[in-house]
């Protein structure tokens, strides 16, 4: 019975874009739809997740009845269903923000007709990616995604639009490639697709090989989840968006890649040790995403490398190689969804009330709308990591870990044979946390002081070392403050920073679920035996 | 696995040429330059599936040894209308940037009076460019009137 809803999880977004679509000319009956939709999603991700908790290992589902190496197989485990669940739940809080803002403004150059279609499809490839227990329907579940995100970031096709539409085109498609390539070779090397049974055959190949596959798939990977080297186009092309696609975007996109990166090392090549380089680039990734946001005037622009910075904390964790290591990442995961989702939400809130994303034109936001306030400062302390927050837990969730495993304390489990890096780059890359943490912290502050502390008579001719060092969007958009917030876009930002307090407040029951979903990562077999009870040749 | 060795250089060059075109500043090239590589791939992608045999279907007294193996082909041909659907988007994509850089955003501002006016001394040049041809077409008439009266 449950098995059925597997599938339907991918069917509904699919089927409901298509009905939005027919409905172009009815707005409310395509909001009905697409909300009923995500919502639909949501509650049978919920249901599987219960399910497969309470199982303890998960469900595989064979596509038209094509038994697995040869057909496709759809495989949701804990963390698939963690995945889903908190991206069903995210893409429902955009949506209705969205509505609220196409209720309010009726935008002459946001083609409402074809956002919500686009915005299912988004969905449904986003879905497809989290379930797919085969490396080519990966592939497919890339592609739908990132084909609807083009339509979205060049929503409307004003020359700013199309310009970062073009660089984060030719990027992904890049990737892409890399991608289909690396399909190729593992194809070639194994006579296989189907991830199960890759865990087994890719271990039997020569080392060397191995190691090519392995970093082709990382590339391929990396460019998506926005790792430092790979990260450069992501600052550029996100911020231009309209508001409530950047908060999809930043939220779920990149994460996306993160999850691949995470089966990748825990099914694919548990193997192979790639720990150092994992660190490595954390902590890279780290330093440079959160200098870089250091110097941004504009808040969008800030909050898109924080969120290439944070990726890092995410990377650190991986490359811990032990079960602490990669519950404590998926923990953070869930963290980082929501609350980039929420602060960019946000930003789109502060934009149209204050007709300026850049701090250099901001002020007295506290006292113009209270309200706001309270939904910026919550997130913003969550992201800098204050306690009792989430962001604060999950970063000592993954110092602790990262602790554990740099002093061999014989708590930590590592993952399938690979060991942990070296001692003293596991503490570099904890104190670069820290300090990436602070630095956020440093970042958020300053924009909360000039935009919403700052009295507004004092905006003209305002001097202070503060703003000296800071850069403007490289365009400066022309923004037309409303000063009309409508109820819903407000609504529903209220109801994603609720969201972000609930991960603090059931922090326990969330990091236990974590732990179990790390747990069945342990061992490659475990997920090998979701696909083929019987033993794989 | 044996594989074609005419295939394997046919996808090197589409490899290097498409990588060298897609670098240029051009968008049209670089989408080239994507179609070539994709093309590269999709190819390498089917030369993974060995050399060819024959169709894959069972059958009475049909060695499954002798088949080629479908699986890359369906995964080739999944990639191709993937290809085709950016390739139509990158179009779609290059036409407007290309607008944009002619008329800058200015270009959607055209209201429906300054084309009017277009439009109106465009019929107007219309009428009298054919009033010119008309009166030439007379004059070259009455030149031969004149001509066949003499004779």
């Amino acid at each position: 019975m449950t098995d059925a809803l597997v599938p339907l999880m991918v069917l509904l977004p699919l089927l409901g874009a298509a009905v939005a679509l027919m409905l172009g000319r009815r707005q409310r009956a395509q909001m009905a739809v697409s909300t009923a939709v995500l919502a639909a999603v949501a509650a049978i991700a919920a249901v599987l997740l219960a399910q497969v908790d309470a199982s303890g290992s998960g469900i595989a589902v064979a596509v038209g009845a094509w038994p697995p190496p040869f057909g496709i197989v759809l495989v949701v485990d804990r963390l698939s269903a963690i995945m889903i669940i908190i991206s069903a739940l995210m893409l429902l809080g955009v949506l209705v923000y969205a509505v609220g803002q196409g209720i309010a403004d009726q935008h002459r150059e946001t083609p409402v007709s074809i956002f919500h279609p686009t915005y299912l499809i988004l969905s449904a490839g986003v879905f497809n990616a989290f379930i797919a227990g085969d490396l080519f329907n990966l592939y497919v579940g890339f592609e739908i995604l990132l084909s609807a995100s083009y339509v979205l970031l060049t929503l409307g096709g004003t020359g700013e639009r199309i310009r970062a539409g073009v660089t984060y085109i030719i990027v992904s498609l890049v990737s892409s490639l890399f991608f289909l390539s690396a399909i190729a070779l593992v194809y070639g090397a194994t006579g296989t697709a189907n991830i199960a049974q890759l865990s087994v055959r890719l271990a039997e190949l020569p080392q060397d090989v191995q190691l090519i596959l392995h970093l082709l798939l990382l590339i391929a990977f990396g460019i998506k989840a926005a790792v430092f080297p790979l990260s450069f186009w992501l600052p550029d092309s996100y911020p231009t968006a309209p508001a409530p696609v950047t908060a999809v975007f930043a939220g779920l996109l990149t994460k996306v890649g993160v999850y691949a990166i995470i089966r990748t090392e825990t099914v694919l090549f548990p193997e192979s040790d790639l720990s150092t380089l994992f660190l490595v680039i954390g902590g890279l990734t780290l330093a440079v995403g959160i200098l870089g946001a250091l110097t941004q005037a504009d808040i969008k622009r800030l909050l898109s490398f924080t969120l290439v910075s944070h990726i890092g904390y995410m990377i650190f964790g991986i490359g811990l190689a032990s079960v602490a290591g990669l519950a404590a990442t998926i923990y953070y995961v869930i963290h980082h969804i929501s609350v980039q989702t929420t602060l960019f939400l946000t930003t789109g809130l502060i934009e149209r009330f204050g007709g300026s994303t850049s701090i250099t034109r901001l002020g007295g936001l506290r006292r113009a709308s209270p309200m706001l306030a309270v939904l910026f400062f919550v997130p913003a302390m969550n992201l800098g990591g204050i306690p009792p927050f989430s962001g604060f837990l999950g970063k000592v969730g993954l110092f602790v870990s990262g602790a554990d495993a740099a002093g061999g304390t014989p708590a930590t489990e590592t993952l399938g044979t690979s060991s942990p890096g070296p001692d003293w780059l596991i503490w570099t890359v904890v104190a670069i946390g820290a300090a990436t943490s602070l630095v956020t912290l440093y970042a958020l502050a300053r924009f909360w002081n000039l935009a919403f502390w700052r009295p507004k008579a004092e905006l003209e001719g305002y001097r202070s070392r503060l703003i000296d060092s800071v850069q403007e969007a490289p365009a400066g958009a022309t923004v037309v403050a409303t000063r009309t917030t409508p109820v819903l876009m407000l609504a529903a930002t209220a109801a994603l920073v609720a969201l972000t307090l609930a991960l603090t407040v059931f922090a326990g029951p969330l990091f236990e679920l974590s732990s179990r979903a790390a747990e069945n990562l342990r061992d490659a077999s475990v997920y090998v035996s979701i696909v083929f009870p019987g033993g794989v040749r | 696995m044996t594989a074609s060795l005419t295939l394997v250089i046919v996808a090197a060059v589409l490899f290097g040429t498409g990588i060298t075109v897609m670098l240029e500043r051009s968008l049209t090239r670089v989408l080239i330059g994507f179609l070539l590589v994709g093309n590269g791939v999709n190819l390498f992608m089917f030369v993974m599936g060995g050399m060819p045999g024959l169709a894959p279907i069972l059958g009475d007294g049909v060695d499954p040894e002798a088949m080629s193996d479908p699986l890359p082909q369906a995964f080739v041909l999944t990639a191709i209308v993937i290809n085709l659907g950016i390739t139509a988007f990158m179009l779609a994509l290059i036409y407007r940037s290309w607008w944009l850089a002619q008329l800058g955003e200015r270009g959607d501002l055209i209201g429906d009076e300054d084309e009017m006016a277009e439009d109106a001394e465009e019929t107007a040049d219309l009428y009298r460019s054919s009033e010119e041809d008309d009166r030439a077409v007379q004059a070259v008439l009455d030149a031969s009137d004149e001509d066949g009266g003499r004779a």
